[in-house]
C-alpha cells in the first residue's frame, strides 16, 4: 500500500510539469522566419543538400579491408533506408543499450566494411549521416517500440528536466515551459531533434543533433559530455519519443 | 486510514517538487537578509551606476537581458521571460533589489532566474561546466553596481 502511494506521488508530482500537448507540438521549422524557412524548403537553396548530395556519393563508394560499400549491402537507399532515422535511436544488441544513427553506420563500418571508426563530427560521417536521414524526409517520427529501450529513454528524460550548470535551468525550462517566448535576440522552440543533421546558418555547416545539445548545455555553464556519450543517445531517444509524430526535415535548416 | 494516507500522498508531492527545484549551494557568502530585502551593501561596497549601465547589457557576462527587457539599446535583442525592468527602481528598493540578484530562489525556489551571489554545490548530474566552478556568477562589486543602476529606473 505504501509502495502504491508512493508510485501515484512521484507519478503525479512528475505530471504536475508541463509536458506539451500533441496538438500544440511545433518543429522548430515553425518559429523561424519566412526567409529561412524558405531556405530549408526549396532544395535548390537548401546548403544542407550538398552534404546530401555528397553522401549519395560515399554511398556507393567502397572503404576499408573488405573493400564493399554501404551499397553492396543495402542497395539502393531509397527503398532500404526509407523510414531507418525517424525510428532511430534503435536497441543494439552487440552494447545491449540504444544506439543512434551514426553509431549505427560506424558499426557497419567496423564489422562489415572493416574500416576505422569516423570521428563524432567528422564531416564524412555528417555527410552519410544526412543521406540515410533523408531518406525519412517527411516521414512522420515513429519511435520503435522497444520495451528493452525504456529505462534509456527515462534517464533521457531525467538529463531533461534536470536543473543544469551553474544557471541552474533544465531543458524542461525552456522547452517545455517558454517555448515561444525569446531569450536574447532568438525565439525559443520546443527543441524537437526533427532536422538533423542540419545546416546551422550560425555554424555555417552541418552539424549533429549532439552538436547542439552541447550547445544548450554550454549555454547554461553545465559541462558537456563527450561527443558520442550515451548521456545524448539517451536524451536523443527521449527527444524522438517527445517529438513523435512531427515530420522528418532532414536536412533542415536553422538560424 | 485514507486521510492519513492523502496526508501522506501530499507531503510526498510537496517533498518531491520541493527537492527538485531547491538549488543546492555549498558556500553561503556574508549578508542579512531581512524580510524580502538585503538591506546592506554587499561587503559596505558602494555601487557606481555607470558601471551598472553597461553590465547590466552584457550578455555574455550578466545575462540579465537574454531574459529581461528593459530601457536599454537593441531592444530585438532583449529576452521575454521575465519582467521588464522598465521602472524597477519604482517599484523596488535597493535591498529588495539586491536581494533578487544575489538569490531570488530565496524568494522564489521555482524561478528560473540565476543565484547570483552563491556557489552551485557541484555534482555528477549537476554539471558545472570547469570554468564555472566553485564561483559566483558576479562579485559583490558588480552587484552593488547593479542595485545602483537599476535605482536610477524610475
Ligand atoms: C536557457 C534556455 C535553454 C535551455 C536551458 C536549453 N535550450 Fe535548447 N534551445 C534554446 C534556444 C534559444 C534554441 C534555439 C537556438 C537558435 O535557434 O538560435 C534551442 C534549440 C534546441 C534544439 C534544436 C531544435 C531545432 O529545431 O533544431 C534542441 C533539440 C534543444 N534545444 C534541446 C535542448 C536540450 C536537450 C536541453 C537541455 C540539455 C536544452 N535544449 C536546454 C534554449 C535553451
Ligand atoms: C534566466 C532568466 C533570468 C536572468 C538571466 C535574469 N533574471 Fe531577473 N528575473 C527572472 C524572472 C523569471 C523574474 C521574475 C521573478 C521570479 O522568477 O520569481 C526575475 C525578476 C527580477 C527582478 C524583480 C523584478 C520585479 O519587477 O519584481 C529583478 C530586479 C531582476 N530580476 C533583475 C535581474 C538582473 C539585474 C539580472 C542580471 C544580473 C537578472 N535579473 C537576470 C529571470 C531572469
Amino acid at each position: 500500500m505504501l509502495r502504491f502511494v508512493l508510485l501515484a506521488a512521484v507519478a503525479f508530482s512528475s505530471m504536475a510539469r508541463a509536458e506539451i500537448p500533441s496538438k500544440d507540438k511545433r518543429s522548430g521549422f515553425d518559429f523561424m522566419s519566412p526567409q529561412t524557412q524558405a531556405m530549408q524548403s526549396d532544395e535548390t537553396s537548401n546548403p544542407g543538400m550538398l552534404w546530401v548530395l555528397d553522401g549519395e556519393r560515399m554511398w556507393s563508394e567502397s572503404q576499408g579491408k573488405a573493400e564493399k560499400s554501404c551499397a553492396s549491402c543495402h542497395e539502393d537507399a531509397a527503398k532500404t533506408m526509407r523510414g531507418v532515422a525517424a525510428r532511430y535511436p534503435a536497441f543494439d544488441e552487440q552494447t545491449k543499450r540504444p544506439i543512434d544513427l551514426a553509431g549505427r553506420i560506424n558499426r557497419c563500418r567496423e564489422t562489415r566494411q572493416d574500416a576505422p571508426p569516423l570521428a563524432r563530427e567528422s564531416n564524412e560521417l555528417l555527410t552519410l549521416s544526412a543521406y540515410v536521414a533523408y531518406q525519412s524526409h517527411g516521414m512522420p517520427i515513429t519511435p520503435a517500440a522497444d520495451r528493452r529501450l525504456d529505462k534509456y529513454r527515462e534517464n533521457g528524460r531525467a538529463w531533461f528536466e534536470r536543473r543544469l550548470g551553474q544557471l541552474q535551468l533544465s531543458c524542461a525550462s525552456c522547452h517545455d515551459d517558454r517555448w515561444g517566448a525569446r531569450l536574447g535576440g532568438s525565439v525559443i522552440p520546443q527543441g524537437h531533434p526533427t532536422g538533423y543533421p542540419l545546416y546551422r546558418l550560425e555554424w555555417q555547416a552541418v552539424g549533429s543533433l549532439q552538436r547542439r545539445l552541447r550547445g544548450c548545455l554550454v549555454g547554461v555553464r553545465a559541462e558537456p559530455f563527450e561527443y558520442g556519450a550515451s548521456e545524448y543517445v539517451d536524451i536523443e531517444l527521449f527527444l524522438m519519443s517527445r517529438a513523435a509524430g512531427l515530420k522528418m526535415e532532414t536536412p533542415a535548416v536553422r538560424p | 486510514m485514507k486521510r492519513r494516507l492523502i496526508w501522506l500522498l501530499l507531503t510526498l508531492c510537496a517533498a518531491t517538487s520541493i527537492a527538485s527545484a531547491i538549488t543546492p549551494v555549498t558556500r553561503l557568502h556574508a549578508y542579512k537578509v531581512e524580510g524580502d530585502a538585503i538591506a546592506h551593501p554587499l561587503a559596505g561596497l558602494s555601487g557606481d551606476a555607470a558601471r551598472g549601465a553597461s553590465l547590466v547589457q552584457q550578455r555574455h557576462k550578466s545575462l540579465c537581458v537574454l531574459c529581461h527587457a528593459g530601457p536599454f539599446p537593441d531592444p530585438h535583442l532583449q529576452g521575454t521571460i521575465a519582467p521588464d525592468l522598465t521602472g524597477v527602481g519604482a517599484r523596488l528598493s535597493a535591498g529588495q533589489l539586491r536581494l533578487r540578484i544575489v538569490n531570488m530562489k530565496r524568494l522564489n525556489p521555482d524561478s528560473i532566474m540565476p543565484v547570483y551571489f552563491e556557489i552551485i554545490a557541484d555534482s555528477q548530474e549537476v554539471r558545472v561546466a570547469e570554468t564555472w566552478r566553485d564561483r559566483p556568477i558576479l562579485t559583490a562589486q558588480e552587484i552593488e553596481d547593479l542595485v545602483a543602476y537599476l535605482q536610477t529606473l524610475r
